[in-house]
């Protein structure tokens, strides 16, 4: 390949990346002004809050689960070769609060409820549903977008706090039932362990995936292409872009809470 | 002088390379119906939208009751407007009732919820739909039934004027006819200005008071519906016979 049409490519594919960071960067904001200026749904605020935290929660409650259960066997064996099994608690309660379970919450929400917003609003779009909105007075940014964004804003902080605690108590019942850890003392040495900082730390990551996850969910459906592909197409970029963001603010995050 | 409720002047709308709409000048009379008729993806959703502000013209001005659209209170402006979709863009999620009812729970026109669904229910009578279908949910309808509920919802807030986009479009032939006949009778009803855009030259002959015919993205013929058959324009014969042969190209 020539040279400089090599350089052309990367640089188009460069402003196109820029040109839709920009864009989501413009929705973002109108996003966050719609939700403080009126008028507001109740109604499509409660069932979003219903759809992104309630009925979240067994897939939630699940991944923690597992994932302090299975973190509790990981860190018994491994702390094994330098005779420091001992940490399990302090470790599991560590990794849960402050990576695990904000980060799982996060792509758990990207994969459930990323996808589905984006598929109903894609939807909706081919249907034209959305300018069915517009017609009767209704602003889809105020009516399908602000509500589900504020509600996984709050919802999500509340189920990475408790995906922390279950997946700190998949840990415990892991080390007590087969590790012969004792019960109290397992209990003591994660509440000391833990420190307010870890906490603030993985409920800011909850608020930040949530809005993250619901933001992707709603941008791509609204910017759905036509027909089953055009839904499709904006179901999977949405996923996508909400894992990669997630991600990506997570070590942005971690950066700002632990290395300063 | 009157003038008319919705005028278009010169409008011109590109999407891409793809000139849709190439100067398109109509006007519709203050409580007439107009048909527009047009192959498929000649701009006639286009026209339509434009005229609702859902979409911007490139160019040119399009005036409703002699305000330019775009200017003033949009919701003000939108009150006046009610809309049949093509596939009736029926919200899943709301059972009937508060689809029709929409505009009268929520805004400038919201009622109390009794009210608003009383409202609703004799709408859908209006349309020949009994009150056991307002707590339903739209995807327990059959298609003939989606298209009376969106036009139950389009005259829901009594609107000045009703845009139908392929009010027929997927239905048989007696379904057809009676949303045809509905569409009429509402429109002398409620003395609203009305603008359809449909393929259906029977849909045309019972809806029209004017007919304009889009092509190549300008408006080739209008005139009245009692005019249309002997209009010597060459596409516009072809539209009504439905023939294969003469200057609208086949395959586009």
């Amino acid at each position: 390949m020539n040279p400089m049409s090599a350089l052309g490519m990367i640089g188009r594919t460069s402003l196109g990346r820029l040109a839709a960071l920009g864009r989501i960067t413009r929705f973002a904001a109108s996003t966050f002004s719609h939700m403080l200026r009126p008028p507001f749904y109740p109604r499509e605020f409660a069932n979003a809050l219903l759809q992104v935290g309630w009925l979240s929660l067994p897939v939630v409650a699940l991944t923690a689960i597992f994932t302090g259960g299975a973190l509790a066997l990981q860190i018994y064996a491994g702390g094994a070769r330098f005779n420091a099994e001992a940490v399990v608690p302090q470790i599991v309660a560590i990794g849960m609060v402050r990576e695990l379970g904000p980060v799982l919450v996060g792509l758990m929400i990207a994969a459930r409820v990323t996808s589905s917003i984006a598929a109903e609003i894609a939807t909706m779009k081919v249907t034209e549903q959305i300018d069915a909105l517009v017609t009767l007075s209704t602003n889809p940014m105020k009516y399908l977008v602000a509500p589900r964004v504020l509600a996984a804003l709050i919802t999500v902080p509340v189920l990475v706090g408790v995906g922390d605690i279950i997946g700190i108590m998949g840990g415990y019942v892991v080390a007590t039932e087969t590790l012969d850890f004792n019960a109290a003392a397992y209990l003591k040495n994660t509440v000391d362990f833990l420190e307010l900082r870890d906490i603030v730390s993985s409920l800011v990551k909850g608020a930040a995936f949530g809005t993250i996850a619901a933001l992707m969910g709603c941008y791509y459906g609204m910017q759905s292409g036509r027909g089953a592909q055009g839904v499709g197409r904006a179901t999977k970029g949405s996923v996508e872009a909400a894992a990669v963001l997630i991600l990506a603010a997570n070590f942005v995050l971690t950066g700002v809470f632990f290395s300063l | 002088m009157t003038h008319p409720m919705i005028e278009m002047r010169q409008v011109a709308k590109a999407f891409g390379s793809n000139e849709v709409l190439r100067g398109v000048d109509l006007e519709v009379a203050k409580g007439s119906s107009l048909v527009i008729i047009g192959g498929s993806g000649t701009g006639k959703s286009v026209a339509l939208k434009c005229v609702l502000g859902l979409i911007e013209p490139d160019t040119g001005e399009i005036r409703v009751d002699g305000k330019p659209v775009g200017q003033g209170d949009r919701d003000a402006f939108l009150a006046r407007f009610g809309m049949l979709f093509q596939g009736a863009a029926l919200f899943d999620s709301l059972p009937v009732w508060q689809n029709v009812a929409f505009r009268l729970l929520r805004g400038s026109l919201a009622r109390p919820r009794d009210e608003a669904r009383e409202i609703a229910i004799e709408k859908l009578r209006r349309v020949g739909l009994k009150a056991d279908v307002a707590d339903r949910l739209p995807a327990e309808l059959s298609g003939g039934m989606q298209k009376r509920v969106g036009l139950a919802r389009a005259i829901a807030a009594d609107p000045e004027i009703i845009f139908f986009d392929e009010p027929t479009t997927g239905l048989d032939p007696i379904m057809s006819g009676v949303i045809n006949d509905l569409i009429r009778e509402i429109v002398v009803e409620m003395g609203a200005t009305a603008m359809t855009i449909t393929h259906d030259m029977t849909s045309v002959r019972a809806i029209a008071d004017n007919v304009a015919m889009l092509h190549g993205g300008k408006i080739r013929w209008t005139g009245p519906v009692a005019e249309m058959d002997q209009s010597s324009d060459p596409y516009v014969e072809q539209f009504i016979s439905g023939s294969a042969e003469g200057p609208i190209e086949a395959v586009r």
